[in-house]
């Protein structure tokens, strides 16, 4: 007994086991589907995906008989036609008049080089940006508010790329002032604008900054140009008010 | 407990309802052209000649310049008229917003045209159809023969309200007109308006000219032109017509240009045989010189603040573009990309550097910032060089030429304007075959 009791001594002084801090885990609501559109590099991606999934599907029940297109045939007037179209959709995003175009087919040629280079700059960035913002996205505090106001991350973006498309962005704003501009709304249940108001609506007529004035009511025309806003069915109320900050310097120092 | 209950429903309300404000960041927008209907300018009942069919056109002239210029900026997207909703007198009074909103116009132009005691009184409204409000409204009178100078200055209020920008429509283009087979080019200075017409020829021909400069501050012109085969830099008020010689310079002799102030001209000249840049002071003739280096340095260009100068040099070896101090120190090289550099111009904005670029054969025009980064081609071409800009600092108008054959067929030379975006290009249509153009400053300042 004095035996067992003197080997059982050690087991009964060991130190206490070390237990990890607590950490806290907020939760946020991030519905299963983001509405922004695919950016196009993603998007030719999930159509490759999709499309290999459908070929595996067909190899096991193999579609009616078509006849392999050789790929050295020659192409029919229609399919050229049809690709120059193309060509020209993405190049002109505005329909410019032939005559005042470059007269040479080389010359042709070389400005539709320039201008998809220009796109696919563009369309980089525009994907940098979606990123960059789902980055932001995740810090603390913009998941707090995300989850305090009720909108979702999808929801929210869902209304940011509604007013994306509706934005004019005025092009003779300075580079090197405070382009920002707050607008508060008050909304009806069907997305409508009840109320808006710039909030520092005082800089609408302060001497040096006619820009303001410009920037604000591109602002507010957009707002007006998208209604009804997309909005979630539910919640009404926790969306009712809701502020929007435009700010183009991302956009024009490109 | 019946109080403690209240205060509990209470608490629950409050909390139930005290939603933090959704904050939504928007920092993209589109730059799709802005639709915009141009209304015909109507005539006032009480107008003599009102029922004479000039005065009538005239007011559809008006807009359809006005709609001209805006086609042009690449930043508008005048709606057809078959399209329209109103007739121009009412819209003129009240436009019917939702009609109008229901031809997807964002924006309206109406007007009217009041002509008494042989005075042409131009008025114009501009509504914003989103927000149903008029957004400005000003009135015009002129002589009857300044009618499209009306419709440019038109053009610029409404281009400077919805973008922010000072507008470029009442300006003109100097520029060296040239005829004759490509060997025996004949040079004469002409001006016009921006949009290519009411061309003017200054010079007989006789002598050749080259690179014409608008002051920046005026309608005074600063140009070479070989007299007896010696380069002579000579100022000519558009305005008054009067020209006098500022002065005969030795060996060659490049592209003179005024200071943003318009006091002084900058221009490079080969003294000693080699040549350097130096600045003329209009008032007191001194002339200072700029650069000393060994090199060749040439075409300099000013900064809008004044205190520094781009200009190309070889001091490297290669022709490459650096900017300065307006006293000549702090020598920076910007350019360092393959190919020749050339032709160094300051935006007025101050924001940009356009340029030539000459790389495997091809000519580029193209913007970068003042520091050499951002380096942006815009137009790619056989030979195209001169760029220079409109007073807004959004345009450049440069001139191209085409390859010819061997005896000189197929020849032309032309004027072009590109956005800094690079995206709308357009051929200004001139009477003869054009080059070395420059912008003027708006003439209604």
């Amino acid at each position: 007994m004095i035996l067992l009791t003197v080997l059982s001594l050690p087991f009964m002084t060991r130190k206490p086991i070390d237990l990890p801090p607590i950490v806290s885990v907020e939760l946020i609501q991030i519905s299963d589907q983001t509405n922004i559109p695919f950016a196009p590099k993603a998007r030719k991606i999930i159509e490759e995906v999709k499309k290999e999934e459908e070929r595996i599907v067909s190899e096991q029940a193999p579609p009616s008989a078509k006849a392999k297109e050789k790929p050295d045939r020659i192409p029919l007037p229609n399919d050229k036609e049809e690709k120059k179209q193309i060509v020209k959709k993405k190049q002109n995003p505005e329909e410019i008049k032939p005559q005042i175009r470059q007269s040479s087919e080389f010359e042709k040629k070389e400005i539709v080089d320039t201008n998809q280079i220009a796109a696919l700059i563009d369309k980089a960035k525009e994907i940098e940006a979606v990123k960059e913002k789902n980055d932001k996205k995740l810090t603390q505090s913009n998941v707090k508010d995300s989850f305090a106001t009720g909108l979702s991350l999808s929801e929210e973006d869902a209304l940011r790329a509604q007013i994306f498309g509706c934005w004019s962005v005025p092009l003779g704003l300075p580079y090197d002032e405070n382009l920002l501009v707050r607008i508060k709304l008050q909304l009806k249940k069907d997305g409508t604008v009840l109320k808006s108001e710039i909030i520092e609506h005082e800089k609408m007529n302060r001497p040096g900054q006619k820009f303001y004035k410009i920037l604000a009511e591109s602002a507010l025309r957009a707002v007006r140009l998208c209604q009804p806003l997309k909005v979630p069915p539910t919640g009404y109320e926790k969306w009712k008010n809701i502020q929007l900050n435009f700010d183009p310097t991302e956009m024009l120092r490109g | 407990m019946k109080k403690y209950f209240i205060i509990t429903i209470l608490f629950l309300f409050k909390f139930e309802t005290s939603y933090s404000l959704i904050e939504i960041d928007i920092t993209r927008g589109n730059l799709d052209p802005l639709p915009i209907a141009v209304s015909p300018l109507h005539v006032d009942p009480k107008s003599e000649k009102n029922n004479e069919t000039e005065i009538k056109e005239l007011g559809s002239n008006i807009s359809e310049i006005i709609e001209k210029n805006f086609r042009g900026t690449g930043l508008f997207n005048p709606i057809k008229k078959d399209a329209f909703v109103q007739r121009p007198d009412i819209a003129h009074l009240k436009p019917r917003f939702e009609d109008w909103r229901l031809i997807k116009a964002q924006a309206l132009v109406t007007g009217k045209l009041l002509l008494v005691n042989g005075k042409l009184k131009v008025e114009f409204r501009l509504w914003d159809l989103t927000a149903s409000k008029e957004m400005i409204a000003l009135a015009f009178t002129t002589t009857p023969s300044n009618w499209r100078r009306v419709a440019h200055i038109i053009s610029d209020k409404i281009y400077e309200r919805l973008t922010g920008e000072n507008g470029y429509f009442d300006t003109r283009i100097i520029y060296v007109a040239e005829t004759g087979p490509k060997n025996q080019r004949v040079k004469r200075l002409a001006i016009m308006d921006q949009d290519g017409a009411k061309t003017k020829y200054l010079t007989l021909g006789n002598e050749l000219v080259l690179t014409p400069r608008f002051n920046p501050a005026n309608q005074l012109v600063t140009y070479l032109s070989y007299f007896r085969n010696l380069p002579r830099v000579y100022l000519l008020d558009i305005e008054t017509g009067v020209q006098e010689v500022v002065g005969n310079f030795p060996g060659m002799t490049f592209a003179p240009r005024f200071s943003p102030d318009g006091k002084k001209i900058i221009m490079s000249f080969a003294k000693d045989g080699n040549s350097d840049i130096f600045t003329m002071d209009l008032e007191t003739r001194v002339v200072e010189k700029i650069t000393g280096h060994s090199s060749i340095d040439t075409s300099p260009s000013f900064s809008p603040d004044g205190k520094f100068i781009c200009f190309n040099s070889d001091r490297s070896g290669l022709q490459q573009i650096y900017v300065m101090k307006s006293d000549g120190t702090g020598v920076k090289r910007i350019t360092f990309g393959k190919g020749l550099y050339g032709t160094p111009v300051w935006s007025p904005r101050g924001d940009l550097i356009a340029f030539t670029k000459v790389h495997k054969g091809r000519f580029f025009i193209g913007v970068m910032r003042p520091d050499g980064t951002g380096e942006r081609l815009l137009t790619e071409n056989f030979y195209q060089e001169a760029p220079s800009w409109s007073p807004n600092g959004r345009v450049l108008v440069f001139y191209r030429e085409t390859k010819s054959g061997p005896k000189g067929e197929g020849f032309s030379a032309k004027l072009w304007s590109i956005d800094i975006t690079g995206y709308n290009e357009r051929k200004i249509s001139t009477e003869t075959d054009a080059s070395d153009p420059s912008w003027s400053s708006l003439l209604s300042k």
